[in-house]
């Protein structure tokens, strides 16, 4: 059974019919080709598959489609739009926050859901805004360097 | 000569340009920080890894796994399965007799059991259909008749006698033993004034990568051809499995990497779930996607092995190595994997750090029915160095040495062979030693701070390299093409694994520091096996060295085709050249320039598009030695070296610690993007500090118990430290500019600079990884009992008697005191 779901996706309203048993995570990868989300465990432990759900970081791969009806959801590939980077991505990037890159899009998410919030955050705070979020290639300091310089870059550009 | 003053002002070469004529240039595009040239692909979301990709019609793989550890498959029957609608391929061992493993020694494993099953999980039959779905409850339908063997899980009860074996041919279940002594041992602890022996366990690990195995295979049925995307370190070697195996040439497949979300060792070699996927595409006409979810890549595993190690150590009062003894025996799960490689790794590699005049060495790696061990992140080479870097502070105790000092005065003198025959040039370990100590303070701390809190340190080293391949060849181990063409671009062609440690990166870099062009007149396609020359992949910490030096000499000579023709252009000879920016320019007559663009089209004038090569091998000295079987394994073109210092914070009461503040000192020759190499540094470190503090596999009857991330416990950003990384430059003369190994060196000297640090911390020598509260607070318990056994016999006996052989000047302490006491 399918029911007609009313959602924005990236900025993009959108009606599609989904059904019931449908996670977000499939939605957005097999239904929209949206595979910047990345699934990399059997659900609810890596963080790998954060999305933005009216600004909350949510785990696309335990979240049913139909759940997020009526609400913005915001994919890394919504990040960068008009061809421009977001901060982060740009952290990521310049500070090496991201080697082999799979959990690099959940991460961002998560960072930031956190930089919203937070604009300028401790290490602390983004070690708790981001405790969810496993990486295995980093050691994690590269990451908090990542979100730092975007925070900065922020705080400059007067995006906060 | 009549205007000397004149001339000379005319002339005038800047040191620049002096340094240009003289070859050594500043470096442009090598030595410094650079972000990695796939990373907005990964930050961006755009990049595409093997489950990434789509192919409308594909096809869904899904793999049946054997419930039993160890049985005989009676009969399967897939009748009902084949019935199902939307079912369009059902497939068994009866599809492949062909058994693959990377080890041309080791090959008896096939793509789905064929009469026996040896562990819980391996691939029994696998089905594609129209969707998941479908496929699920195809395999559902699939009905084994399994009888059930003895299983083990236990390396000695699976060598016991008369214990059942896994595969003919490994009697008792011993895959390999290797026995080999170097110099005699006996002497070295005849001679010796403090020998000491103990034992040592390291639980198994695995990889826990973050991206799931994943591969999608396209069968083309009027071409008979076959094209295969997956997540792999070694596109090469899996090529050959999957055409033996399809018993297909390999000039009918195409093999292509996509994005790869790490490895760490799990990627070496071709996986079960691979040649399904090429098979099951096959047998449906069409495309399949097969992607493992995340408890199978715990049953696909390949990790570190769960090791048995005995130590014996022998020194003079003065500290000095005389003889070292080892005895191992590693739980090599079901199949042979690398484990031949691993095992014969553990005992190469207790060479080439310090000088062991002599070494004996005994190991036995044992078939048993877990999941197959196989490659992982310092292969072989970590448990082993824990034992060993134990040992050597437990033996400094003895002495009442520094652990400091201990290391310094066994250093190898360099450049030299090792008694087993490696080669160890560059050595840059002396001075990661002293920064280490030095940033750290380590003298300042080490036995001052208070009870709990305590430092330790340790060193490790590393291969740059296996210098033998897997499949023995005169083939060149590293192939690099360059492409230049109208548009002025410079295409590098490498068949380099890019699995996120910045391989392409590395290749773009050395490539543009030669021909002096920049990074933006690059682009590299990397493991594409219709595009790309072959590679043996990422594995051994080859990539830098190996690819390094083999895109040097194709940028060389597409330097001088370049040259050559701006010097036509120009009508001097190349010598009298410089390229600036992306015009050449005579260096005597700067005014004299042509610009790259004008300089590529006289290039390709009657040639057309310009494709160099370069090749690299290691050189045969460097190769091991041939008068020992095994010598192949541990030789390398040269040698990582590593020294970290940790600080804990321990609880006695319920044995936690934790990791405060790491130290780690890394030399990699020459650092080619210090970004990358610190990136590779501190990842390594950290993994060390996973499998150090908590890590740990483990199955109940052969099931594993924690197949997924929230069971199998690595640290969250929460529990990780910070990190302080210096790059220590040794400058390798056999590397890419000085360049060696950054990867993997860095991950051993963790542990047991963490179990030193917890011993300098609260007096108690902890023997059994992890570092976990469970283990760390047995040890106390078992340290107290001992030392209140002690007391009580401690009436009437002297504590130099305990001390054996000591005859070292300060007193002994055979029993752990706290620190409180001191």
């Amino acid at each position: 059974m399918k029911t007609l779901v009313r959602f924005s996706i990236n900025g993009i309203e959108r009606e599609e019919a989904v059904s019931g048993s449908q996670l977000l995570i499939d939605f957005l990868r097999d239904r929209l080709g949206l595979t910047g989300t990345k699934m990399g465990c059997d659900g609810g432990d890596c963080g790998a598959c954060t999305v933005l759900v009216d600004g909350r970081p949510v785990l696309s791969c335990l979240t049913p489609a139909a759940a997020v009806a009526e609400q913005e959801i915001t994919t890394i590939e919504g990040l960068s739009q008009n061809g421009g980077l977001h901060p982060l991505q740009e952290g990521f990037h310049l500070k090496l926050g991201s080697q082999c890159g799979f959990c690099t899009p959940g991460m961002v998410m998560a960072a930031k859901a956190l930089l919203d919030k937070t604009p300028d955050p401790t290490v602390e705070e983004i070690k708790s805004g981001l405790a969810n979020n496993l990486c295995r290639c980093t050691g994690y300091n590269t990451i908090v360097e990542s979100v730092q310089w975007a925070a900065a870059k922020l705080k400059e550009s007067g995006r906060v | 000569m009549n205007k000397p003053k004149e001339t000379r002002k005319q002339v005038k070469i800047g040191q620049e340009r002096l340094a240009a004529v003289l070859g050594h240039k500043q470096h442009q595009f090598i030595g410094k920080p650079m972000p990695l040239i796939d990373g907005l692909e990964k930050t961006t979301g755009r990049g595409q890894y093997s489950a990434d990709l789509r192919f409308p019609d594909a096809l869904v793989g899904r793999i049946l796994r054997s419930p039993h550890a160890h049985a005989r498959i009676v009969s399967i029957d897939v009748s009902a399965a084949e019935a199902m609608p939307g079912v369009r391929a059902v497939i068994t061992g009866e599809e492949s007799d062909v058994p693959f493993g990377v080890l041309p020694l080791a090959r008896y494993e096939y793509a789905l059991a064929r009469d026996k099953v040896r562990y819980k999980g391996e691939s029994v039959a696998a089905v594609a259909a129209v969707d998941a779905w479908t496929a699920e409850k195809a395999l559902d339908a699939i009905v084994v008749e399994y009888d059930p063997l003895p299983a083990y899980f236990d390396p000695f009860e699976a060598m016991a006698e008369g214990a059942e074996t896994l595969h003919e041919k490994r009697e008792r279940n011993i895959e390999r033993e290797v026995d080999t002594e170097f110099g005699d041992v006996e002497a070295g602890f005849a001679a010796s004034d403090v020998v000491l022996e103990d034992s040592f366990h390291a639980p198994e690990v695995t990889h826990a990568q973050m991206e799931p195995h994943a591969a999608v295979a396209r069968w083309d049925s009027f071409y008979e051809r076959l094209d295969i995307w997956c997540s792999t370190q070694v596109p090469y070697y899996v090529h050959m499995a999957v055409a033996s195996v399809m018993k297909l040439d390999m000039s009918q497949i195409r093999l292509v990497k996509p994005m790869v979300g790490g490895g760490f060792g799990c990627k070496t070699e071709a996986m079960s779930y691979e040649l399904v996927c090429g098979l099951l595409a096959r047998k449906a006409k069409a495309t399949v996607n097969v992607v493992l979810s995340r408890e199978e890549v715990f049953l696909a595993h390949r990790g570190r092995p769960a090791t048995w190690t005995k130590l014996k150590m022998g020194v003079t009062r003065d500290g000095r190595i005389q003889a070292v003894s080892a005895e191992v025996v590693q739980r090599g799960g079901a199949y042979g994997s690398y484990g031949i490689v691993t095992i014969l790794y553990a005992g190469a590699l207790l060479n080439a750090i310090y000088h062991i005049p002599n070494v004996r060495y005994h190991g036995l790696r044992v078939l048993t029915n877990t999941p197959a061990n196989g490659a992982m992140r310092g292969h072989g080479t970590v448990d082993m160095r824990f034992a060993f870097e134990c040992m050597m502070d437990m033996v400094a105790k003895k002495l009442g040495m520094d652990p400091v000092n201990i290391r310094r005065v066994n250093l190898l003198e360099t450049p030299s062979m090792t008694i087993n025959d490696l080669m160890v040039n560059s050595y840059g370990y002396p001075e990661c030693i002293d920064k280490v100590v030095a940033a750290s303070k380590f003298g300042e701390k080490r036995g001052k701070l208070p009870f709990g809190k305590g430092i330790g340190i340790a060193g490790s080293h590393y291969v740059s390299g296996a210098a033998k391949p897997v499949n023995r060849s005169n083939m060149p181990q590293a192939t690099v093409t360059l492409k230049l063409d109208t548009d002025a671009s410079i295409t590098v062609f490498t068949g380099a694994a890019e699995i996120g440690q910045g391989s392409s990166t590395m290749v773009m870099q050395v490539a543009a520091e030669v021909i002096g062009l920049p990074p933006s007149r690059f682009r590299v396609v990397a493991s594409d096996s219709a595009i790309t020359p072959k590679d043996n992949g990422s594995y051994s910490s080859r990539v830098t060295l190996y690819v390094g030096n083999a895109a040097i000499q194709a940028a060389q000579r597409m330097r001088d085709l370049l040259y050559q023709a701006a010097a036509r252009g120009l009508n001097v000879f190349p010598n009298d050249l410089e390229l600036v920016g992306e015009t050449f320019r005579v260096i005597a007559d700067p005014e004299k320039t042509l610009a790259f663009n004008e300089a590529v089209e006289l290039a390709l004038e009657y040639e057309g598009t310009l494709i160099t090569k370069g090749i690299y091998s290691p050189p045969k000295i460097a190769q091991g030695g041939a008068n020992y079987r095994g010598a192949g394994v541990g030789a390398s073109p040269a040698f990582s070296y590593s020294a970290q210092a940790v600080e804990v914070e321990v609880d006695v009461n319920t044995g936690h610690v934790a990791v405060k503040k790491v130290t780690v000192a890394h030399d990699c020759g020459f650092a080619l993007n210090p970004l990358a190499v610190e990136g590779q540094v501190e990842g390594s470190v950290w993994m060390g500090m996973a499998q150090g503090r908590q890590e740990e596999t483990q199955y109940e009857n052969g099931l594993p118990l924690a197949p997924n991330l929230l069971d199998y416990r690595f640290p969250t950003i929460m529990e990780s430290p910070d990190i302080e990384t210096i790059i220590v430059e040794s400058n390798e003369s056999g590397g890419p500019f000085g360049a060696k190994e950054a990867g993997e060196g860095s991950l051993s000297s963790f542990l047991p600079a963490m179990a030193n640090a917890i011993e300098d911390a609260i007096g108690v020598r902890v023997l059994d990884l992890p570092l976990s509260p469970e283990n760390v607070h047995a040890a106390i318990e078992q340290a107290r009992k001992a030392k209140a056994q002690a007391a009580a016999q401690a009436a009437g006996k002297t504590t130099a008697q305990a001390a054996g052989k000591t005859t070292a000047q300060a007193t002994p302490e055979p029993i752990p005191t706290p620190k409180a006491t001191r």
